[in-house]
């Protein structure tokens, strides 16, 4: 639970605070369940229609949007020809009909009669018209409400997704390190008295082949085991310029790689414990290395 | 010099936490003056039905004057008008009535009060919200000390105790943030005041073997003392804790003392104890890894100094802001404000031996630099003293009828909401004393100081990082 540092006596509660709330986030980012996850979406949708942003109270219009309904039970009205003049008492209906030639003397009452016909029509066409608009809010609602769901549980496999990544490419360099590490072990490991120095395979087989002794490509003689490391250091030298040893975790007492360089050391040869049995040996340079390895 | 101590209830066996603290203040003010209190004879805060009988009593040496209340408490009466008050643009009949109905109604205290006002210099007044505060000071206002025990509560912003916080002698805090609450309701600015707070009666050994071996209690538990209700706070706790188990990786325990309106969760880490007596009490403090407060109105939470006196840590609930300012002031609790925030504190106090025990540590010392008795003592006394000399204050007179009519008043909750919120900051307000107070006072502690900068300097110079 190494993941904030206080100092002893001076504690600020307001920090640690912090510190505890950075914890919580950073696990939210992998312990979501499925409700906290429709609870954030809730929030973000929300969010996304704050009146504030946005127009106010229409999450709240979305939600008391009533279902679509039928057309037909919307309130209109029908105008025909007649509907101006016509009357429930037959009498009266009589008397317009009479007078009505009399009336187109004074104003044409055609266009008023049409006008009003095309409104009537009108208004059944866009009763119809909402009711279909209200049936699609209610889908692009729930759509809206399912993609910012999916968007929410996709961000979270995203975060989750980053932080593996990190943790493996983290892995990865340390392994990296490990393998650079040990394989300076295996250079400078000193044969032991009675052990024949392990010889690389493709050296061993270019002297079956050639049924001598190993001699280096150029034609020159076979190399003592010091200059074959030494030129193995001058090769990871040149490829990296990172000493192996400041790779690697250095304990409190060892030699900085200044004072190691002074003395001809390898830094990477002090770096490896793993040979912590014949570690006297690796302190030596490698013309040491013989006197080192004397039991 | 002679004082009088107002409260509405009083006595041993009477342990709400304003009716405890006006007890404490008088028994400690009466090794330094003659003091006697003035209280009703009711035992139950609700009905305030008269169960004690009038006349002189006295209670662990002090002379306790009793009256009889008036009327009862009508509970629906109460709640109508608290309903009116509260939520409604109202009058201030309106809230002289919502007084009136939650009592204690005690009108044969106010008059002798005013009969016998050259009797004292002064009176202590406790907790503004009740029929005797506002009446005493009404009646007395220039001889008037008034310790408010306000919380956070829609009472604080009824009209007619806005006169009262600007007109009494001197007010007596129990924390910053009640102080920033009050100034803020009432513009009160000037009225001499100091953040006081209250002692306990803390033993210097606690025995946590003893609470242990008595109860049966075994392994590592964090403690709740006080009423186990839903208005403070336990409900939460009660979920919030159960979340902390089902986590799965946590050993502690959950011991309640106190009595309980609540149905009690049952599983072996939630033990309930009832009610403990102070001994058992501190034992059972001693013995916890920490003291959990769930409430979220809190003017002064005494067992939470008292938790800080036996060294052990408070987890707070981050809402209430004296809480939360106590914590962070002391350097000695930390608090929460989510379910994650609970679990995740707890987790950490119960894990980190360092945090906890450094929690502990200033908890203590916090404690004895602000709230142990000879500090307490020396705030009273030097307000006091500074107030003999200091020209007596008037409070503004009550509104005529016809303006008593007018619906003029905003509804208590909305008052509420706008004032500000959050712990207070020490470095912006300071106590309000009159000139002659300051150099009484030279001597005592400031009210709730931080630790100081140069500590805090060294600290960090010379100690290296710790890691939770």
């Amino acid at each position: 639970m190494a993941d904030f540092s206080i100092r002893a006596d001076s504690v600020d509660v307001e920090q640690i605070m912090e510190q505890i709330r950075a914890r919580i986030r950073e696990k939210r980012g992998v312990d979501y369940t499925e409700q906290e996850i429709r609870e954030l979406a809730t929030a973000k949708l929300e969010k996304f229609l704050d009146p504030k942003g946005l127009r106010s109270d229409l999450l709240e219009r979305f939600r008391q949007a009533p279902p679509a309904d039928d057309p037909a039970s919307r309130p209109n009205y029908a105008f025909e020809e007649n509907t101006l003049f016509e009357s429930h008492r037959g009498a009266l209906r009589v008397i317009r009909r009479l007078l009505r030639p009399l009336l187109k003397l004074f104003f044409n009452p055609s266009p008023l009669i049409q006008a009003l016909n095309i409104q009537a029509q009108l208004n059944a066409i866009n009763a119809r018209t909402e009711s279909v608009r209200r049936g699609s809010d209610e889908i692009h609602y729930e759509l809206m409400h399912n993609l910012v769901i999916e968007t929410t549980r996709m961000a979270i496999e995203v975060k989750n997704l980053k932080m593996k990544v990190e943790s493996l490419t983290g892995r990865l360099e340390f392994n990296e390190r490990r393998a650079r590490a040990l394989e300076s072990v295996v250079a400078y490991r000193s044969p032991e008295p009675g052990l024949v120095e392990p010889v690389p395979v493709s050296e061993t087989r270019a002297a079956a082949v050639q049924g001598e002794a190993p001699t280096m490509a150029g034609g020159r003689e076979a190399e003592g085991p010091g200059q074959r490391s030494r030129r193995r250091r001058r090769r990871r030298g040149r490829r990296s310029n990172v000493p192996a040893a400041s790779l690697m975790s250095v304990d409190a007492g060892t030699p900085s790689a200044e004072a190691l360089t002074s003395t001809g050391e390898s830094s990477a040869g002090a770096a490896s414990d793993a040979s912590a049995g014949s570690d006297a040996g690796h302190r030596g340079d490698d013309e040491g290395h013989a006197d080192a390895d004397e039991p | 010099m002679k004082l009088a101590l107002v409260v509405q209830r009083y006595g041993l066996d009477i342990n709400g936490g304003a009716e405890l603290h006006a007890r404490y203040i008088a028994e400690r003010l009466a090794r330094h003056a003659e003091i006697e209190v003035l209280t009703t004879c009711a035992r139950d805060y609700v009905s305030w039905k008269n169960e004690l009988p009038p006349g002189l009593d006295r209670v662990n040496g002090v002379p306790v004057r009793r009256f009889p209340v008036a009327n009862e408490r009508d509970t629906l009466l109460f709640a109508r008008r608290s309903e009116i008050v509260f939520e409604q643009p109202h009058s201030l009949d309106d809230e002289l009535a919502w007084l009136e109905a939650e009592g204690p109604t005690c009108p044969a205290l106010v008059s002798h009060v005013t009969r016998h006002a050259a009797d004292f210099d002064f009176l202590i007044v406790f907790t503004y919200r009740y029929y005797l505060a506002y009446h005493v000071i009404r009646a007395v206002p220039s001889k008037a000390l008034l310790v408010p025990t306000a919380e956070r509560d829609p009472a604080v912003g009824l009209t007619i105790f806005g006169p009262i916080f600007r007109g009494v002698r001197a007010l007596m805090y129990n924390s910053p943030e009640e102080r920033a609450m009050i100034q803020a309701v009432s513009n009160n600015e000037h009225v001499p005041a100091v953040v006081v707070g209250v002692g306990s009666e803390i033993p210097s050994k606690a025995q946590p073997q003893r609470f242990r071996q008595k109860y049966g209690i075994e392994g590592p538990f964090a403690i709740y003392v006080g009423r186990i209700d839903r208005n403070k706070g336990c409900q939460e706790l009660f979920d919030w804790f159960e979340a902390y188990l089902r986590a799965d990786d946590g050993a502690l325990s959950l011991v309640l003392v106190g009595q309980s309106l609540l149905p009690i969760p049952r599983h072996p880490r939630i033990r309930h104890l009832g009610f403990l007596d102070d001994t058992d009490k501190f034992d059972a403090i001693a013995a916890s890894e920490l003291l959990i407060m769930p409430s979220y109105f809190e003017s002064l939470s005494m067992v939470a100094l008292e938790a800080w006196g036996l060294g052990r840590p408070v987890l707070a609930n981050g809402a209430c802001d004296v809480l939360k300012g106590q914590c962070i002031r002391s350097r000695a609790g930390l608090y929460y404000e989510s379910a994650a925030e609970f679990v995740e504190t707890l987790r950490t106090l119960e894990r980190t031996a360092w945090l906890s025990s450094t929690l502990g540590r200033n908890g203590q010392r916090f404690y004895r630099a602000q709230y142990d008795w000879p500090v307490i003592e020396q705030k009273y006394l030097g307000m006091l003293a500074a107030l003999s000399d200091a020209p007596a204050s008037a409070v503004e007179p009550v509104a005529d009828r016809g303006e008593r009519r007018r619906r003029v008043c905003a509804a208590a909750t909305v008052v509420l909401k706008d004032l500000p919120r959050g712990w207070a900051n020490n470095d912006r307000q300071q106590d309000v004393t009159p000139p002659q107070f300051a150099g009484r006072m030279a001597s005592a502690p400031q009210a709730e100081p931080g630790p100081a900068k140069e500590t805090l300097s060294a600290d960090r110079s010379t100690r290296g990082a710790n890691h939770l």
